[in-house]
This record gives C-alpha cells, sequence and structure tokens, in this order.
C-alpha cells in the first residue's frame, strides 16, 4: 500500500454518536447542500478513488455492462438507480474485482484493478454484498472480524487493534449487542447492520453497498445512511446500488442511472432527479415532489390509473378522490404538481 | 501452529464474552476447558494405549519399558520387554495417533474449503486413489515386481520387496486421483466447490472399479487387497514413521498456515474475494495440504473411514466454527480415537487376531454419525 489519500479513520466524534441521530434527521439539511461539485476543476491533482473506463462485463454468453464511464473521488456518495437487471449488482461486483472486466479497466487510487492482489483490492474497497450464505454457528462478532482479513499479518491472528476496530464498527452500527450472537438467530436487518459493520471494520475509503437497506425498519436505515454520511464527509467515497430513490435523492451526492448496462444519467441530484429522467430510467411514469421538510426531490409512482384499478376505492377516504376503475384523470393531475409546488419548508423547524 | 491459532481465536472470544454475553453465543469460557480435556485425553492415551496386547505385561513392566524408551529410566533386563513395548506397541500407538490426526485435519480442511459438511478424503477420492495404488502395487509385487528384482539383481540392485512399494504406490495414487478431480472440477477461474465433489464421487468410483477389477484379474491377492483397503496398522512400526512425517509435517504446515483462510472461505468465494483472499490459490493450497496428509496416512495403514468425517462434526459442537480451535482440536481428537480403535482392532479377538481398524472405526463411527445427524435435524 503506497498511499491512502483520505483516511476514512473513524472520526471517533462522529462514530460515538450514533445515538443521536434519530434528531440529527432534521437538522441534516446543511451537510446535504455543501455538495462537492463533481469532477472539478482541481480533479487532476490526485487519482480519483474509483475510475470506471468504459467498462463491459458480464456473465458467459450474456454481456450485462456495455461501456460505462465514471469516476468518483472521496467525500462523494454515488447512488446507482436502475431497473431490476440493468447491472447494478454486476457493476459493484466488477469494481470489487470478483468479476473480471471483458473489455475496459476500473482503477482504485489510480491503480488497475486487475494488477492488484486480493488482499490489496480489500484494502481499498470494501462489500456490503446482498444476500448470501452465512455459516449459522459463527457469531456476529466473528463475522465482523472477517473484515480485518486484508490487515492480518500471514499469521492470520487478529491483534488489539483489529478488535478495536470492529468493536468500534459494531457500535457505530448499532450493532454491539448482536455481537456475540450467532448468525443463525440474526433477523435479515440485523445481519446487513453486521454486513456494514464488517465492511467499515475492513477501513477501506472505498464502500460498495449493494441494497443496503433491504431488510432494514426506516429507523436502522436512517442511522445506517446518517453513518455512511459522516463517513463520506470525512472523505471516504460511497458507491451504492439502491431501489429506493427517495433514499438517494436524501443521501447521494451523485446520481447515476444505469439502465439495460448502460448508463443514462449521471449528475447531482437535482440536475438528474427529475420526472422525466426518473420515467425514462424505470419506464413507468414517475412524478417529483419537494421533500415537505428539506426541499429534496422526492419521487412517487404516477400512472396514469390507480393502484386499485380493477376495483372500486371502497378504502379512499373522503370518496372524493376518484370514481370507479382504470379513472385516469386524477393522478395526472397529482404528477402536473412540480416542485414549486405545495408544502415546502411547512413548519420545517429550521 | 495449531495452539498459536487457538489462542487468537481464544482471545476473539474472550473479548466477545467480556464484552457482553450470550449464554447462546460461543463462549470462550467453555472453549479453553473443552480444549484442554482434549489436549490431556490425548497425553494420557498415549502410554495408556500401550497396555493391552497379545504379550500378557503388567503396566508397571510396560511404563518402565516406555520410561526407558524415551530415555528416562534405565532399560530393563528384559531386551523382548523392550522390544515389544517400545518397537511395537509404542511405534503402533504413534503411527495411529499420527493418522488420526492427520485424518482429523484434513476432514476440517477439506469441509472448510468444499463448504460442504460430507467432504472428507473419500469423497475427493484421495482415498480410492491410495487404495487403487496400493492395489496395483500388491497385484504386480507378484508378478512383474519378481521379474523385476530379478533383472535387477543380476547388476547387484536389490529392489524394495513389493510390501515397501505398497506405500508409495499409494501415496502415488492419492495424489493423482486428487489431480484428477481437481482437473475434472476445474470451473473458469478457479474450482467451484460442487464440482469439485461430483468430480471426485466420479474419480473414486471409477477408482474403485478398478480395484474390483484387479481384485478379480489377480485371485491370489485378493486377501491382501481386502485387508489393506479396510486400514490396518498390523505389522507396521517405526520404518513406517518417515513416511508418514515427510507427508504429515507439509501438509500439516499448509493447512495449519490457512486457518484464517478456511474461516474467511465460510462466507463464501466471492465474499472471501472481496474481503482479501486469493480465494483460488489458497483453495489449491488447503487441498493440496489436506490430501498429503490423506495420502501418507492411507499408505501407511491403508483405507480408515470416519475418522475424517466424525471427528470434526463432534469438535464442531464443542469448539464452534472458528477454524483454529477446530484444527488443533482435530489433530488431538483424530489421534485419540484412531489410537483407541486400534487398540480395539488388536485386542478384541483371542489368539494374536487382528481385526482391520477401519471396520472398528466404521462400526463405531457409522451410528455415532447417524445420531448425530439425527440430533442436528
Amino acid at each position: 500500500m503506497t498511499q491512502r489519500a483520505p483516511a476514512p479513520d473513524a472520526t471517533p466524534a462522529g462514530l460515538a454518536s450514533s445515538q443521536d441521530t434519530g434528531q440529527g434527521t432534521s437538522q441534516a439539511a446543511s451537510p446535504f447542500e455543501a455538495r462537492p461539485a463533481s469532477g472539478g476543476p482541481s480533479a487532476t491533482a490526485t487519482p480519483p478513488m474509483l475510475e470506471v473506463r468504459n467498462l463491459r462485463s458480464g456473465y458467459r454468453g450474456r454481456p450485462v455492462l456495455q461501456g460505462v464511464s465514471f469516476a468518483a473521488r472521496g467525500g462523494e456518495c454515488l447512488a446507482l438507480l436502475g431497473p431490476n437487471g440493468s447491472g447494478k449488482t454486476t457493476l459493484l461486483r466488477s469494481l470489487s474485482g470478483v468479476l473480471h472486466a471483458q473489455e475496459g479497466e476500473v482503477f482504485l487510487q489510480g491503480r488497475s484493478l486487475v494488477d492488484m492482489k486480493p488482499r490489496q483490492r480489500a484494502r481499498l474497497a470494501a462489500v456490503v454484498p446482498q444476500g448470501g450464505e452465512y455459516p449459522r454457528e459463527l457469531t456476529a462478532r466473528q463475522m465482523a472480524l472477517l473484515g480485518r482479513y486484508p490487515h492480518l499479518s500471514w499469521l492470520g491472528c487478529y491483534g488489539r487493534k483489529d478488535y478495536a476496530a470492529v468493536d468500534e464498527a459494531l457500535e457505530a452500527c448499532g450493532a454491539a449487542a448482536l455481537a456475540p450472537r450467532r448468525l443463525a438467530e440474526l433477523s435479515g436487518g440485523e445481519l446487513q447492520r453486521v454486513l456494514l459493520a464488517r465492511a467499515l471494520a475492513q477501513e477501506s475509503p472505498l464502500l460498495l453497498l449493494d441494497e443496503l437497506a433491504s431488510g432494514l425498519d426506516m429507523a436502522r436505515m436512517a442511522g445506517l445512511f446518517d453513518l455512511l454520511e459522516r463517513r463520506r464527509a470525512a472523505g471516504a467515497c460511497v458507491l451504492m446500488a439502491v431501489h429506493d430513490c427517495n433514499l438517494a435523492a436524501i443521501y447521494a451526492t451523485r446520481l447515476l442511472g444505469l439502465k439495460a448496462g448502460k448508463l443514462v444519467f449521471d449528475g447531482p441530484v437535482d440536475a438528474v432527479f427529475t420526472e422525466e429522467k426518473l420515467s425514462a430510467l424505470y419506464d413507468i411514469p414517475i412524478g417529483v415532489l419537494p421533500h415537505p421538510l428539506w426541499g429534496l426531490p422526492q419521487a412517487l409512482l404516477a400512472r396514469a390509473h390507480g393502484p386499485r384499478s380493477h376495483d372500486s376505492f371502497a378504502a379512499c377516504p373522503g370518496d372524493a378522490c376518484f370514481g370507479d376503475a382504470g379513472a385516469g384523470p386524477g393522478f395526472d393531475a397529482v404528477v402536473s404538481f412540480g416542485p414549486a409546488a405545495g408544502f415546502t419548508n411547512r413548519d420545517a423547524g429550521r | 501452529m495449531p495452539t498459536r491459532s487457538a489462542r487468537g481465536l481464544q482471545r476473539a472470544g474472550m473479548t466477545a464474552t467480556s464484552h457482553s454475553s450470550s449464554p447462546s453465543g460461543l463462549s470462550s469460557v467453555r472453549l479453553w476447558p473443552a480444549f484442554a480435556a482434549l489436549a490431556a485425553l490425548w497425553l494420557v492415551s498415549l502410554p495408556l494405549a500401550c497396555l493391552p496386547g497379545p504379550v500378557p505385561l503388567a503396566a508397571g513392566q510396560v511404563f518402565h519399558a516406555l520410561a526407558a524408551q524415551l530415555g528416562l529410566a534405565a532399560p530393563p533386563q528384559d531386551t523382548s520387554l523392550m522390544l515389544v513395548v517400545g518397537q511395537i506397541r509404542l511405534a503402533r500407538v504413534c503411527l495411529a495417533t499420527l493418522c488420526g490426526g492427520a485424518l482429523a485435519v484434513a476432514g476440517v480442511a477439506l469441509q472448510g474449503v468444499l463448504r460442504n459438511p460430507l467432504a472428507d478424503p473419500f469423497t475427493l477420492g484421495i482415498s480410492a486413489g491410495a487404495a487403487c495404488g496400493a492395489s496395483i502395487a500388491i497385484a504386480l509385487g507378484g508378478v512383474a515386481g519378481r521379474a523385476l528384482s530379478g533383472l535387477l539383481s543380476a547388476v547387484h540392485i536389490s529392489l524394495p520387496g513389493p510390501a515397501a512399494l505398497v506405500a508409495p504406490a499409494a501415496l502415488a495414487g492419492a495424489l493423482l486421483a486428487l489431480a484428477g478431480a481437481l482437473w475434472l472440477g476445474r470451473g473458469d477461474g478457479g474450482f467451484r466447490r460442487e464440482s469439485v465433489i461430483l468430480a471426485g464421487i466420479a474419480v473414486a468410483a471409477f477408482l474403485g472399479a478398478l480395484v474390483a477389477l484387479i481384485k478379480a484379474l489377480n485371485e491370489e491377492s485378493v486377501t491382501s487387497i481386502v485387508f489393506w483397503i479396510m486400514g490396518s496398522f498390523q505389522g507396521r512400526g517405526w520404518d513406517s514413521l518417515p513416511l508418514l512425517l515427510a507427508t504429515f509435517v507439509p501438509g500439516l504446515l499448509a493447512v495449519a498456515l490457512g486457518w484464517r483462510a478456511l474461516d474467511v472461505l465460510t462466507m463464501g468465494d466471492e465474499q472471501a474475494a472481496q474481503l482479501g483472499l486469493n480465494v483460488g490459490r489458497a483453495r489449491l493450497w488447503l487441498l493440496a495440504g489436506a490430501s498429503c496428509m490423506t495420502a501418507g496416512c492411507v499408505a501407511v495403514a491403508g483405507v480408515i473411514g470416519f475418522v475424517g468425517l466424525v471427528v470434526p462434526h463432534v469438535l464442531r459442537l464443542v469448539l464452534g466454527c472458528g477454524h483454529g480451535p477446530l484444527l488443533a482440536g482435530a489433530f488431538f481428537g483424530g489421534g485419540v480415537l484412531l489410537v483407541w480403535a486400534d487398540v480395539l482392532a488388536r485386542s478384541v479377538l483371542d489368539g494374536g487376531q487382528e481385526l482391520p481398524v477401519g471396520v472398528v472405526t466404521a462400526l463405531l463411527g457409522g451410528p455415532f454419525f447417524a445420531l448425530l445427524v439425527r440430533r442436528r435435524t
């Protein structure tokens, strides 16, 4: 390891205060406004944390990524949006080195991924995978400790530093109490937290997260993403595949739209989180409204017909909304709200 | 090596429990005592297993001879006592404990590498390969061996007898079988664990048929082939030790140095690679180490089943699934099991007759394993 540029090291103050994040969301508007302009002019001094050049990759007989290029620096949080099967997971697998590029190249801190040993790669990029099969008898702490593997000597023994890093990571992910439990006893959300702790214990400046939010309740999700936001602010680079565009709009500094293996948009949230771009990405009408508290854009499903188009809307309160099956215009009206409408900063408390 | 690794994981558990203790978590509180008990059992088993045998000897005599063998006491007057205890019984006990330890350690490694609880030296065709190599040597020993040694004695080179050829032939067969299984099971960019196991089963089936063919064609050697395949320490002495150690030491070293890699491999290939492990190389390294150990055992004592399968499963219940304690525990556990199985094998029948030790381990291990499986499901 030559130089590890922006230290993702746990800023102790930031990590210790994972409990205050419940209220943190209300005063969190400020960090989001201070977004670094992506690909600024100062981008020449150090190589970017991650650079992808014309990446083509996929599986035997089924190419998935069809020439993807982008770069990311420390302090950025990139959200990868796209429909199922668009290649989000394939991209993350290619970036973590387990899927070899058929064409194009990936650079981590200016070094080509193919020239790197797995150990060096793991010190630069940590992954929270989606799914997976885990030994039932392993304890959560034992699993989190495996994140220290790229830092171990050839003897493979954990040292004091390793235990400290793991305990800190577990604490930060709100998983300290889970530490002695067996993986068989963990719920899906608890497992996600332990997996994130493992990735954080790896102390890599680049975090690749595949559907981190899956299986998490809203509070846990907010807690973990606040934690990631602190890591990002401390200089880490986060690339996450997400299905929840609203989550992406809140936490990401930049959005990447992946469709059929190609990047269809790449830019800061304000620029690309629009009705046209999202609707085109997911092939379904999507409306965009400002978040009532923070003014950030948020997406809503906005098909012409309602959810129960073949039912009568018996449960609809007030009966004022829609008459009968397939009543289109009502939702069309919702779509046309636009960002200027309604309830921005209604009692935003700031 | 094993103790060091055990200490590493031990510490892991220690701090975990001090952090917050839960009754369900793997508690190191029971890790150390279990481990110490196992090691003590092993240490006590070695001299005790020298007591029974066809020649009736008093315990005092045996211990005296053992002490003399270790240079702790003056040798007894009776030189035959030294011969029986020091040369025959102690050698057998040592061979048995090394073989048992090797088979169990190889079992832990194979089950870890292939992430399959059924993996053991049989599954990969290693044992079948050794059996095939040995059968060929036994069968040819009668025919070609005589001709060859007759030819060579003309130029004053004395070939080792056919019996001495069996062990190297078994070793070669085991390694060839493994190479075949790995070659068949290789996928793009490495070994896939399912395909390696399937390839191993295919290789084992083919080689088993080959052994049957040799038996059918060469009736005079059937008995010795069958007896050899059942596994036995009968007639093995200190002269087998160099061969055993030559495979045991490098194999153990390879597996022991990969103990943490075994832990990482439990996460699956992809995550192991993302955690920084060179999966293909680690797997090859561990498979080679485990096969080397197995091949040595099979070369010395024939095919001894169930040790590599049962011991890791039992230990996992006691020691948890960290591979450091498991590997170390397997060496002692497997050693104790095979030493006492061998004691049974040589003392059950009267008149100096022996059972093949493989029969004993299978008779004990089969029902025990069935119980274990039933309890877990």
